[in-house]
């Protein structure tokens, strides 16, 4: 008789454990059934699916980053150059540090290389949209978010994105310059 | 009389503890089947004067009483009492009491964690009650739980959660007593398919709790790990998903719905043979149907939430298997009538919540019908239906059959008859008050009232009086019923033996009362 009941102890105590874990077990399986059947396919749907990517050609992207003499900021990307296919949607980041003891307010101005690639360039979000205001001794990571226009010519295989900060303060350009802005 | 009860005390092996002590230490299953009855009417009459507080501000439109915040308060703390302190602790009390009267056992297989099953009760109730005063009021997040509401409130919310982790933990000790009772300890002869229909229900009860409480332990130990220790399984910024919430809780919430009946069903099956003097119609086909409840409820989960998003595909399946389960609740709703059916009937109380429990839990089940199917659900999801729907099956059923089986038991326990007039009493006054305040309620669904509201728009302020009338006749005469029971344990006519006429089984061939030890030598059933 005791032994019946501990034997039956046993199995239970085995199932309702065996249950617990079975509630978490429902975790990945919960994720697997909305992959396998695509029911759960919401954050594809929330994107809108990019069709054209014209994925028969690269592009490679070179990044330049240059200051203002008038600016004592140290700017500079965070990857030289990039291979994407026209269409894709790139983000990229810039960083700017202000070495000076006061807050600047900068202004970035794109260029790009050959002039006529600038045209296809199709910027989403970017620093240079706005005045940048870097308190003393700040450092910001700044994205650029574009898109390589697929319509882009198919002569070019290398475009470059080049972005200047100038000093907002239109009195910073000439009276800091001699002094303080260190070559290169 | 004390002497009498004294002097068995010192029949006893060793000294029985006194006053508190006693209670305290208790491994004896008719003690323990107290205890839980008394608690489960304690809490009864807490949560119900929160319902009296929420019909209160819904007496009009517009804030009267308090704060809505407080309101939702109310709704929380009212569903989690009701369900987790009130009608599963009851069921536990009738099989502590009863199962091992029913079977010739001398007690449940393990006294000491039967002990501490019901003793972490209070632990629990105490948490929950207690989180009222805490900064920030008790969980106002809904009983079901969901993220992200669930993840965002204050402590109140993390007491919450560990309460349902122990009235978790007393619900799986108790089933396993219960299966282990009833697997080990039947008197010689009884086989399974002799068993009455109560402990078959209670058994394969017991079974879903132990399958879906761990289950829930687990939902709410994420909530808890994603409140407090940096996990996102329901946090969408972090990559989860709060839907999958909903899904992990009603794996366990729809088979606890029938955790909630089916000892209803068992008890119902019990008293209708008796006042019909006839055996059980059908007693096999009841325990397959009682066995094909329990397995399919684990199929049809996502019927609860046919509003958040699912395929087509789904949303049939969830809906068909739910009206599959229709089909074994009719075998048995028409084993009850064919039960009465050319019987020699008589309407004692129990009998007469009996039938009341037949009539208006299969209202409470068409209304569930309506609600399964996916295209009307996407309407009615979250209005008064679904409340009246709940409360139908829940209030007129599984409330009124553990009144049904107090007044046909109490003589066994009590060794005194109640007073048939008072019983009465509080049989008319709560199938009236009880219809008056969740009939309605179908109409203020079907017309949009949302639930889980302080206020409403205006057209809806007749039928939120009439049940606001209503909850008050229904809340004030539970009284009547408290009267009643407080008056049969300190006297009234000497029950026989038997109890009831046509009452068959192991219970009613020892004493009335109930002897604090019975079945020390099993009795053999041919």
């Amino acid at each position: 008789m005791t032994a019946g009941k501990t034997n039956t102890l046993t199995k239970l105590i085995v199932v309702a454990l065996g249950m617990f874990g079975f509630g978490f077990a429902l975790v990945p399986f919960y994720y697997k059934i909305c992959e396998v059947t695509g029911i759960n396919s919401g954050d594809e749907q929330s994107l809108v699916k990019n069709t054209q990517v014209d994925t028969s050609r690269w592009v490679t992207i070179e990044f330049d980053a240059n200051t203002n003499e008038g600016l004592p900021w140290q700017f500079r990307t965070t990857q030289r150059s990039i291979k994407v296919h026209p269409g894709q949607l790139v983000q990229v980041e810039y960083e700017a540090a202000n070495n000076s003891d006061h807050a600047i307010v900068g202004q970035a101005v794109p260029s790009y290389g050959p002039a006529r690639a600038g045209a296809f360039f199709k910027k989403i979000e970017c620093f240079c949209f706005t005045p940048q205001k870097l308190a003393a001794g700040e450092r910001r990571q700044m994205p650029v978010l574009f898109v390589l226009d697929p319509s882009m010519d198919k002569d070019l295989h290398t475009v470059t994105l080049s972005y200047t900060f100038f000093n907002t303060d239109p009195k910073a350009q000439t009276a800091t310059l001699p002094e303080k802005v260190p070559h290169g | 009389m004390s002497d009498a009860a004294h002097a068995h005390d010192d029949h006893g092996h060793h000294a029985h503890p006194t006053g508190i002590m006693r209670w305290l230490t208790t491994t004896n299953h008719k003690d323990i089947g107290s205890l839980y009855l008394w608690f489960s009417l304690i809490m009864l009459f807490t949560a119900g004067s929160m319902a009296l507080l929420i019909r209160s501000e819904l007496f009009e439109p517009g804030m009267q009483l308090m704060h809505p915040d407080f309101f939702n308060q109310l709704t929380t703390m009212h569903g989690l009492i009701m369900i987790f302190g009130v009608i599963m602790p009851a069921f536990t009390g009738f099989a502590n009491w009863q199962v091992p009267l029913m079977i010739g056992a001398p007690d449940m297989a393990f006294p000491r964690m039967n002990n501490w099953s019901f003793w972490l009760l209070p632990v629990a109730g105490i948490m929950l009650l207690g989180s009222f005063w805490l900064p920030g009021g008790a969980v106002a997040g809904g009983w079901t739980m969901y993220p992200p509401l669930f993840i965002q409130g204050g402590v109140s919310y993390d007491l919450t959660i560990l309460a349902v982790h122990i009235m978790g933990l007393s619900s799986i000790m108790g089933s396993i007593n219960i299966i282990t009772t009833i697997l080990n300890m039947r008197a010689p002869g009884l086989t399974l398919m002799k068993m009455p229909m109560f402990v078959w229900t209670w058994l394969i009860t017991a079974y879903l709790l132990i399958a879906t409480m761990p289950v829930l332990a687990g939902a709410v130990t994420m909530l808890l790990t994603d409140r407090n220790f940096g996990t996102h399984f329901f946090n969408a910024a972090g990559g989860g998903d709060p839907v999958m919430f909903q899904h992990i809780f009603w794996f366990f919430g729809h088979p606890e719905v029938y955790i909630l009946i089916l000892p209803a069903f068992g008890i119902v099956s019990q008293i209708i043979p008796t006042f019909s003097r006839k055996p059980l119609f059908g007693y096999a086909s009841m325990v397959y149907a009682t066995a094909s409840i329990a397995i399919l409820s684990f199929t049809v989960w996502a019927h609860h939430m046919f509003a958040v998003g699912m395929p087509v595909a789904a949303q049939l399946f969830f809906m068909f298997s739910t009206m599959l389960i229709a089909v074994p609740t009719g075998v048995k709703v028409f084993n009850w009538v064919a039960t009465m059916w050319k019987g020699s009937l008589t309407f004692e109380t129990p009998m007469l919540f009996a039938i009341a429990f037949v009539c208006l839990f299969t209202i409470g089940g068409f209304s569930g019908l309506v609600l399964a199917m996916a295209p009307v659900d996407i309407q009615l999801q979250d209005t008064y239906y679904v409340v009246a729907h709940f409360h139908y099956v829940l209030v007129s059923g599984a409330l009124f059959s553990i009144f049904a089986g107090i007044y046909y038991w109490l003589p066994k326990w009590t060794g005194h008859m109640y007073n048939e007039t008072l019983g009465k009493t509080h049989f008319w006054l709560s199938v009236i008050g009880m219809n008056i305040v969740f009939f309605p309620m179908h109409f203020l669904g079907l017309a949009g009232m949302p639930r889980r509201i302080p206020d409403y728009a205006l057209q809806f302020t007749e039928f939120n009086q009439i049940a606001t009338v209503g909850a008050f006749i229904f809340g004030f005469s539970q009284l009547v019923f408290l009267v009643l029971v407080l008056k049969t344990i300190k006297g009234g006519a000497k029950a026989s033996d038997q109890v009831w006429e046509g009452a068959q089984g192991l219970e009613w061939t020892v004493p009335s009362p109930a002897p604090y030890h019975t079945f020390e030598t099993a009795p053999v059933v041919k």
